[in-house]
């Protein structure tokens, strides 16, 4: 049976990330809570927007309202590793070599493995901000499609188009497609080599959370009375091909989803507070953690795949050990 | 989502440079009405307070992909708004600012059309201010100073100190003949009542046509306004008796479908055959909500009044069919 430990907070949770052994809870109020031998926590921003785990696992980087960005280590220490002034910074991604990019604004910033800075500016602002999985490059969401662009070198940006709005932006793990959310209710995705399309449309609501599955054979993604997980095995993805539809609810909607990180699970969140961890294979379902005050905003497995970080918008978070 | 918190208002404040908006804003920011607000910017530029309820944001206009090309939202509003109602409990309502260039169409629309925003926030009016003496020049030359009159629900004519008489009521009867349906506040400095700014419930349609217990009296004179003519805004003032919903409600759909990217604002109250109570219409572009308000009181006139502000509008057209839905 799955044991829940809550961790009762009592703001936003913006993200939830494993550091080692040490699950971290990211507020939207600016404070870093972790459970390490008790509960501990760390005041990063005076408000945070978004929060990412650098690769090598060990620090948490963190964007804020106060136009900070952050480095949050596992012992607690906050480190200021820009500043941008009054402007909110909304989003930030940490890449290969330590690299690191965040948006404000219309200009995406990079701090590059030797220190220097880089800036682009866009027409549009940038909505969303991902790194490739393998060598210095990344890419930005924004209106009416996404932008390439590889700091470390002078050349020039590639341009994907697409009409609309595209708010957030995922490369998959082979680094072969890259796939962004949109404003009306879909994923869009282009695979890099060819610059082929990929149409997944169909959601009843935006989708605010993706993840993609071991080996990046699958993406899970929110946004629907069921978490809508799409093959991405075949060379030109999930084209032609039905989505997978797991843990169908009728009274609520996905808002969250964290693929397993070995086997084809999900764990998927809800409006309502509510956890299950469903089975590709079979479509099998677990409950994980019964409904709550508010929706799931963010979860994370830990590295063996035996506990499970949670977080809602009520602030009530916690660690669900799915190995008892 | 579960939570049920209440909506936060929201108001957006539009107009120019040096119509005296950063004075009103540093207003409602220091002044005790008993609210405090958050505010969305242009830019920091202008406000000399220093407060992390500021909030500077780009204008960003997404066109939705729906085939309307009306159908437009501020992407930099959703944005901002999210963020701030990820920490409610730090203000009570919300005020957008936005310069004397940016369309008001897609800062409503974005509190109707988007579900996130919509769910946690609600609109509760457009205020313009505007300049009595640089009113006739902005809309000789731009359309924009038109079109922010146009949508709001409450125009602040300031700076009358600048003008004479006869330059007053040529600017007001300017304002009242691009929106009839707007409540005019005469100011120098800035010095509007606060309660007739925040607050309102302009869009709520509860409230919306009650506030102003003159809405759309009075004969519908237009003065045509060499100056209202060249910004081609003006509006519709469409009056009639008690009205068949067979026939009024596909026609108000239709209406609004056909000349949705050419209306601006609607508002109206319709006296409905047989029904005890007042049916409120009102919106914006292609939106279109629609409620019973109340019962219509004792010794009030059932009458069905509807104003249509609006460029290229077909006012013919409108009013026979309008006139047409009559039971």
């Amino acid at each position: 049976m799955p044991t829940v430990a809550p961790l009762d907070l009592d703001a936003h949770c913006i993200a939830v990330s494993w550091l080692g052994d040490v699950p971290h809870f990211a507020l939207a109020d600016g404070v870093v809570h972790r459970l390490d031998g008790g509960h501990k926590h760390a005041e990063a921003h005076d408000g945070l927007l978004a929060a990412s785990r650098t690769l090598d696992g060990k620090a948490l980087l963190t964007a804020g309202e106060d136009g900070r960005v952050c480095k949050v280590s596992s012992d607690g220490a906050v480190e200021t590793l820009a500043e941008i002034g009054r402007k909110w910074v909304t989003s930030i991604a940490a890449g290969p070599q330590r690299a690191i990019a965040f948006a404000s604004g219309r200009v995406a910033h990079v701090l590059l493995p030797d220190g220097k800075q880089k800036q682009f500016e866009h027409p549009r602002s940038v909505e969303g901000i991902a790194f490739a999985p393998k060598g210095l490059r990344i890419a930005v969401a924004r209106y009416n499609g996404a932008t390439l662009h590889f700091p470390a070198t002078e050349g020039k940006p590639t341009e994907l188009e697409w009409a609309g709005a595209h708010t957030g932006v995922t490369f998959s793990p082979d680094g072969n497609f890259l796939v962004t959310a949109m404003q009306e209710n879909a994923l869009h995705g282009w695979k890099l080599s060819d610059g082929k399309h990929m149409r997944m449309s169909g959601y009843p609501a935006k989708v605010k959370s993706f993840s993609w599955s071991a080996k990046g054979k699958w993406l899970a993604s929110s946004g629907a009375p069921a978490a809508i997980v799409w093959p991405f095995q075949a060379k030109d993805g999930p084209m032609g091909k039905a989505p997978l539809e797991l843990g169908t609810r009728g009274d609520t909607m996905v808002s969250c989803v964290a693929c397993h990180p070995e086997a084809d699970i999900l764990a998927i969140g809800y409006g309502d507070g509510m956890i299950i961890a469903a089975r590709f294979a079979d479509q099998k379902e677990v409950l994980l953690r019964r409904q709550g005050q508010g929706g799931v905003t963010s979860m994370a497995w830990d590295g063996a795949g035996q506990r499970l970080g949670f977080g809602t918008e009520t602030g009530e978070c916690g660690v669900i050990d799915i190995s008892a | 989502m579960s939570d049920q918190q209440a909506q936060i208002p929201v108001t957006v404040l539009t107009g120019y440079l040096g119509s005296g908006k950063t004075t009103l804003l540093n207003r409602i920011l220091t002044e005790d009405h008993g609210k405090r607000y958050a505010v969305i910017v242009n830019e920091f530029g202008e406000i000399g307070i220093d407060n992390d309820l500021i909030v500077e944001s780009d204008e960003e206009i997404y066109e939705m992909n729906n085939g309307c090309i009306c159908c437009t939202v501020r992407g930099d509003l959703i944005r901002t708004v999210e963020g701030l109602m990820r920490r409610p409990g730090r203000f009570d309502a919300i005020l957008v600012e936005t310069t004397g260039l940016a369309d008001p169409a897609p800062v409503a629309q974005t509190f109707f059309m988007d579900d996130d925003v919509r769910s946690k926030t609600k609109l509760d009016a457009v205020v313009a201010l505007v300049d009595a003496k640089h009113l006739p020049l902005r809309l000789k030359d731009s359309t924009e100073a038109a079109d922010q009159i146009a949508f709001a629900d409450v125009v602040v004519l300031n700076k009358i100190d600048l003008v004479n008489e006869d330059e007053l009521s040529e600017v007001e009867a300017a304002i009242r003949a691009i929106n009839p349906a707007a409540r005019i506040h005469k100011t120098e400095r800035s010095g509007v009542d606060l309660k007739e700014v925040l607050d309102r419930g302009a869009f709520d349609l509860k409230r919306a046509v009650d506030n102003d217990p003159h809405f759309l009296d009075g004969d519908d004179d237009h003065h045509h306004h060499h100056h209202v003519e060249e910004s081609g805004v003006r509006s519709v003032s469409l009056r009639a008796g008690d009205m068949d919903p067979k026939r009024f409600f596909p026609w108000i759909e239709k209406t609004t479908q056909i000349d949705g990217p050419n209306i601006l604002r609607l508002k109206g109250i319709i006296a409905i055959k047989d029904d005890p109570e007042r049916y409120v219409v009102q919106g914006v572009h292609m939106i279109l909500e629609g409620d019973h308000q109340r019962p219509w009181r004792e010794g009030e006139k059932r009458e069905s009044r509807l104003v249509l502000i609006g460029r290229d509008l077909d006012e013919e057209r409108l009013r026979r069919t309008f006139e047409a839905c009559q039971a």
